[in-house]
């Protein structure tokens, strides 16, 4: 047992092992009152209060809804493709708990279960990997809104993901690295605004050439995890529930904990790309302190944006990514190239 | 370790591929497609390509395979009986040549196969493996960079062309 | 180090699989499917290769073939497209317009 675990490969396998047990299993408990609070917070945004009846002051009003899912009767339609049915589920929530391995939440190598040296690839592998979910859920329900909150959606995936790998290439320029761990390390420390004596955190927000890229990814962050107010694959009225309509109990549970799950990942890579990862100020061990800081406000942010802005119609969503944000992605691309050039051989 | 995986992702990559041939619906055949590209960037991170595996995977499985599988339910392509003059010779035609062509590759893999000299192991460049291959794209291969990305503007132009139809068509059969 | 045999010989297997279902299937979209399992076996020879001889330029060359698979799916699908509005199939074997 002891040769065993001086082994260091498998020393290697095991804390990976650890951390990833530990991750999913802090997830779960995120997902769930993050569900709680995006419900008091709507709650509270529309003048109400939101769920308060269930254990003291509502707090365990998540847990029980996820015991009714599960009890609840699960209804498959007739015509279902059962198979793809049962598969669509799991492929919305396996893509988002892998990026989950490469995301730096802290000082290295304590806090990140591997840092891969294409850690970027990853997240846009697996954020593409998280079409077929919907496409496949849509499809096998053999339900026509179904069928087209399922086709719409990996339209507006497709259409927008383009743009979101574009927006982080101004990052990749400045850091010259795809490790996440290196794109959190360049921006550390602080800097000077040019001819003042004011401190700045280094982070890829205070850098003026990715502001733009930044507003890119935001947005179309949102049309990846199928959020108001691009929420079009479910919108209630036109196609009933979107790809989700056939689904119910545990199965429908899936896709909603892959949403949230996507939130997260989502919000983690905003905050490892521009804004300075787990850098803040105080010693190093408050990494996880503030990076899971950043992370709450971003998460605050998505649900607050979700309650004030109404559902855009879906030819105006469709130019807005080819025509505005996929032109400007690019042009953002090469004025940093240009910059970064300019500012390396000046 | 790295041996298991392979012979794993292997196994993986070829059940999945003899699937995609075999199976009657071709929405299954995609996704088994799928799941053979995912289990090659497997073995790609194996063969430390890790910037060619996960390239595999945002190329092939979510951009390539997403296109086929949207021209499929557009398509309602569900029930494939396959019907034609002489199905079963040509069937049987088919697999004989696949299992000649497997006995030759076996032959070439037996007899012809001499394992070259092994060069010694580059430096491994600053930046790992994307950074090499980037720093090659834009130093050395930079001519045949620039002829893909013409390559790939054609083929968005043509493809957006032919599906779009022309104009006069809708309006004469209406 | 896995002996470039082993991907040599996997490399075969899979392009035998897809020369198989390009004879025997008559769904031009699975033909095509059969086609990308043949590129792919290249590719994996390539890379293959290339970890045999620690040398980039196998890997730089799946990148091509990728970008040129990518163009030919696109405008091939678009031609499968095309003809299912004209002809209604996709079974090769009644697409004989050239037949008269």
């Amino acid at each position: 047992m002891a040769d065993l675990l001086n082994n260091p490969v498998f020393a290697t396998a095991l804390w990976a092992v650890v951390k990833v047990a530990i991750i999913l299993g802090v997830l779960l408990g995120v997902v769930t009152y993050l569900i709680f609070a995006e419900r008091k917070i709507c709650g509270h945004m529309q003048a109400r209060t939101g769920p308060n009846r269930v254990g003291p002051m509502g707090l365990l009003q998540t847990p029980l809804d996820v015991v009714k899912l599960l009890f609840k009767e699960e209804f498959i339609p007739e015509a279902a493709n059962k198979t793809i049915f049962h598969i669509a589920p799991v492929l919305a929530v396996f893509p988002a708990i892998v990026t989950f391995s490469v995301i730096p939440m802290g000082p290295p190598p304590m806090f990140v279960v591997t840092d891969v040296n294409v850690g970027l690839l990853v997240f846009l592998a697996m954020s593409s990997l998280g079409v077929y979910a919907i496409t496949l859920g849509g499809w096998s329900s053999n339900n026509k809104y179904a069928l087209l909150g399922g086709l719409r959606s990996s339209a507006q995936m497709i259409s927008y993901e383009l743009a979101m790998g574009l927006s982080t290439i101004p990052v990749i320029l400045r850091s010259g690295t795809l490790s996440l761990g290196g794109i959190v390390e360049w921006q550390a420390g602080t800097y000077l605004i040019l001819g003042t004596h004011i401190p700045l955190p280094s982070w890829g927000i205070f850098h003026w050439y990715l502001v733009l890229p930044f507003a890119i990814f935001l947005v179309t962050s949102f049309a990846e995890t199928n959020r108001a107010p691009f929420d079009l694959p479910e919108a209630e009225g036109e196609l009933v529930a979107g790809f989700h309509t056939e689904y119910s109990s545990m199965k429908w549970a899936m896709f909603f904990l892959g949403e949230y799950f996507n939130m997260i990942v989502i919000c983690s890579i905003m905050v490892t790309l521009f804004f300075g990862g787990w850098h803040g100020p105080g010693p190093a061990y408050l990494g996880l302190f503030w990076f899971l800081l950043k992370l709450g406000a971003f998460l605050f942010f998505f649900i607050w944006v979700r309650w004030t802005f109404p559902r855009l119609r879906y030819d105006q969503l469709m130019n807005f990514g080819w025509k505005v944000l996929l032109p400007a992605s690019i042009v953002n691309v090469l004025i940093a190239g240009a910059w970064l050039y300019w500012r390396a051989n000046a | 370790m790295v041996p298991y995986l392979f012979v794993g992702f292997g196994a993986l990559l070829l059940a999945s591929a003899v699937m995609v041939v075999l199976h009657k619906n071709p929405v299954t055949s995609a996704l088994f497609l799928v799941l053979s590209f995912c289990s090659l960037a497997g073995i790609y991170l194996l063969l430390q390509a890790e910037f060619i595996g996960l390239v595999q995977i945002i190329v092939y499985a979510g951009a390539i395979m997403v296109l086929f599988l949207f021209v499929i339910m557009y398509l309602n392509l569900q029930h494939d009986i396959e019907r034609g003059a002489h199905i079963a010779l040509r069937r049987g035609i088919g697999w004989m040549v696949g299992a000649l062509l497997l006995m030759f590759a076996a032959l070439l893999m037996v007899r012809g196969w001499a394992p070259g000299p092994v060069a010694p192991p580059a430096p491994a460049g600053e930046g790992g493996n994307a950074a090499a291959i980037g720093r090659a794209l834009y130093s050395r291969f930079l001519f045949p960079f620039e002829v893909t990305s013409m390559l790939l503007l054609v083929a968005m132009v043509g493809a957006i062309v032919m599906t779009k139809g022309r104009r006069g068509a809708e309006e004469e059969r209406a | 180090m896995i002996p470039v045999g082993w991907t040599l010989g996997l490399s075969a297997l899979l392009f035998c699989i897809g020369v198989v279902g390009v004879l025997v299937r008559r769904n031009a979209l699975v033909i095509f499917m059969s086609i990308e399992l043949m590129l792919n076996a290249a590719n994996l020879a390539f890379v293959g290769f290339a970890h045999q001889l620690q040398s980039l330029d196998g890997q730089i060359f799946v990148f091509f073939v990728m970008t040129v698979a990518a163009a030919e799916v696109a405008v091939g699908l678009a031609i499968i497209v095309n003809v299912f509005r004209l002809r209604e199939t996709v079974f090769v074997d009644e697409i004989n317009l050239l037949k008269g």
